[in-house]
């Protein structure tokens, strides 16, 4: 008979190899889903991974690589920072909006003033915005014990009901012909996130995910911190006889990934986006989630991951507008990537043995 | 505005509607929780559940069998996480989350030739003479079937939970794996099976917010009542007639807030919509400080090995 037994240590090999199992066993059932979809489950992921990147307009497609992938990076990174250490942060989404709202309401508040100011001060605000929503739970875990998981889902409920009422309200753009939505901050200069180098997707969100990539690996390789957030996870006892404070790490580890996604929040909104407006989230905030535990909560991983994210998302664009492919079955390609991520992880703690139970 | 539209009575009968899915969907994760099991994926059932139950009762023409189908649905769906987190031994937060994002989807992709559809209206039950008892009769004698099948299905938990065998050895699993384990219980089969309760019922809870509550079908309509359902567990310190108490109080503020909408209050629309989350909140903040009620194996990982 086949039974499972604890590994004494970790497989670091099956650590690496689980994402890519994971990959792989999501393009064979995700095929099986396309097929069933009554489309050509070849073309369907050619059309999906392929074209993206190498097809005839990939020159049009790759910039929106970056586009798609920073906000995922940038969020995934200060998620997987409290995932390691068993703090659970989901309402990323919320903490985006805010971000967003924050940092346009400053830019929307100096229009039309011309000044160099202008997009640093949106930047502070939209990190500052992020980090606000996420010290909510953040406080009330270490004040009151209130579990962080529910709180800051629930915050997002509120965030988009709040930017429902910005957008119709307060930031409504006044020369809109009352149509709801703020004014385009891409045709306003001083708030523009403009490209960096044109026609590459290069933009202040991308700058900013790396620059998160290259914190997070120093932080966690290098750092006393990085070390208080990894013993935390796997031994909180432990982590607490070494002197780790938890709510101070609980406050760090929500406030940073808070300031995180609403720094997501602001690139988007004044960049690729342009306008508040009620539909202007698109569940980044959670795709994150996903993206995080396929980077296996590393920062190369991350990135990696999130680039895969992206390609999901551009493709899956193209494969609706080419061969009708509805959106949501990206979304339960994205669902399923995570499924088979986590059946795999089995391998990592765990190998397979053949035969009978010895009597110990 | 004008709150002398608001009738006292007929706030408290859809109250009682309102608080359906909510208390539906608790009652099955109350009895995972108590079985050791969180399951965060209750969004995610709910709504495949919704969607499941819609399809079908909209093909068949009949409620009955949707409310079946819905049933059937979230259990099928919690079957993948009990795989993932009672065979390959997964983290049961991650597991969670997992199964509410690939419900979502699912439910998209499932719905997609459903939109605008109505499905067809389930016939409250008919009381007879009971029905016409001022105010009590409008009250208590003017409902479908399913919510009285929720408050029956609150009882019976309770009853099953402090009455029978069945009952002790799920809360010995929920407080004690390894020691459920020493005593010959199968802990993994009875998790499996409570997780399965647990997607039946988020099903349910779903398939009344599609088929009775809207009633029509549209992308993501739980809107985090399976979120708010989890939230009601813990609120009820894991006791069947405390999620009843909570699902009513809940249900209370989200029909208060719909009626007070109605009645033009100076309020804006979205702020008050955002009433149900924030309540959740606090009454999340004022409860927390006691979590000795939890089972004590809640969220944690069995394996027989070790």
């Amino acid at each position: 008979m086949i039974r499972l037994e604890k590994r004494p240590e970790p497989s670091r090999g099956f650590a690496w190899a689980a994402p890519i199992l994971a990959v792989i066993a999501t393009f064979f059932f995700g095929g099986l889903l396309f097929a069933f979809l009554g489309k050509d489950p070849v073309q369907s992921i050619v059309t999906i991974f392929w074209q993206p990147l190498f097809g005839e307009f990939a020159f049009y497609y790759r910039p929106q690589l970056l586009i798609k992938g920073a906000p995922l990076v940038l969020i995934a990174i200060g998620l997987s920072l409290g995932f390691k250490a068993g703090i659970w942060n989901i309402g990323a989404e919320g903490q985006y909006i805010m971000g967003a709202l924050f940092g346009a309401g400053v830019g929307l508040a100096f229009y039309p003033a011309q000044s160099a100011m202008v997009f640093p001060l949106m930047v502070l605000a939209g990190a500052f915005g992020g980090w606000v929503w996420a010290m909510i739970p953040a406080v009330l875990k270490v004040k009151f014990g209130t579990n962080e998981i529910l709180v800051s889902l629930m915050l997002v409920y509120v965030a988009e009901q709040f930017l429902a009422s910005m957008s119709l309200g307060l930031m409504k753009n006044p020369e809109g012909f009352g149509f709801p939505g703020s004014r385009n901050l891409q045709q306003y200069a001083s708030a523009h996130n403009a490209e960096i180098v044109a026609d590459t997707g290069m933009h202040w969100g991308v700058v900013a995910a790396i620059i998160a990539v290259i914190f997070a690996y120093v932080l966690l390789a290098r750092h006393r911190l990085g070390f208080a957030i990894r013993v935390t996870g796997d031994a909180p006892r432990a982590a607490r006889f070494s002197g780790v404070n938890p709510s101070r790490l609980i406050l760090f580890c929500l406030g940073t990934s808070g300031m995180l996604a609403g720094l997501a929040g602001l690139f988007e909104v004044s960049g690729p986006s342009g306008v508040v407006s009620i539909d202007f989230n698109v569940g980044y905030g959670f795709t994150a989630i996903i993206v995080a535990f396929l980077g296996r909560l590393h920062p190369v991983g991350i990135l990696l991951a999130g680039l895969l994210m992206a390609l999901t998302y551009i493709g899956g664009d193209i494969a609706q507008s080419q061969m009708g492919l509805p959106a949501a079955a990206i979304q339960v390609f994205q669902g399923m990537l995570l499924f088979f991520l986590l059946a795999f992880d089995l391998f990592t703690n765990f190998r397979l043995r053949l035969g009978r139970v010895e009597v110990a | 505005m004008d709150l002398s539209v608001i009738n006292p009575v007929l706030l408290i009968a859809a109250l009682m509607s309102a608080a359906t899915p909510i208390l539906l969907a608790a009652t099955g994760e109350l009895v995972a929780e108590r079985a050791g099991v969180l399951n965060l994926g209750v969004e995610g059932m709910m709504i495949v559940g919704a969607i499941c139950g819609f399809a079908v009762a909209v093909e068949s023409g009949s409620p009955a069998l949707g409310f079946v189908a819905a049933a059937a649905g979230g259990a099928l769906l919690s079957l993948l996480f009990a795989f993932l987190t009672q065979v390959t031994l997964a983290n049961q937060v991650a597991s969670g989350l997992a199964l509410t994002l690939f419900g979502l989807g699912l439910s998209a992709l499932l719905g997609q030739g459903y939109v605008g559809v109505k499905p067809p209206s389930m016939p409250d039950v008919n009381f007879g003479a009971l029905a016409d008892i001022p105010i009590l009769g409008r009250i208590l004698f003017s409902h479908d079937p399913v919510l009285y099948f929720g408050l029956a299905l609150v009882a019976a938990v309770w009853a099953l939970l402090k009455f029978t065998r069945a009952g002790l050895i799920l809360r010995a699993v929920g407080e004690n794996h390894d020691a459920a384990h020493a005593l010959g219980l199968k802990v993994v089969r009875i998790r499996v099976l409570a997780i399965l309760f647990g997607g039946a019922c988020a099903g349910l809870g779903g398939a009344y917010i599609s088929l009775i509550r809207v009633p029509q079908w549209t992308e993501g309509m739980t809107a985090g009542v399976g979120w708010i359902a989890l939230a009601l567990v813990v609120f009820a310190s894991w006791k069947p007639w405390r999620v009843l108490l909570g699902a009513y109080l809940f249900g209370g503020i989200t029909q208060l807030q719909l009626n007070l909408q109605g009645a033009g209050v100076a309020i804006p629309v979205e702020y008050l919509a955002m009433s149900p989350y924030l309540v959740t909140i606090l009454v999340l903040v004022i409860l927390s400080a006691d979590k000795s009620r939890a089972p004590a194996s809640l969220g944690r990982i069995f394996h027989a090995s070790s």
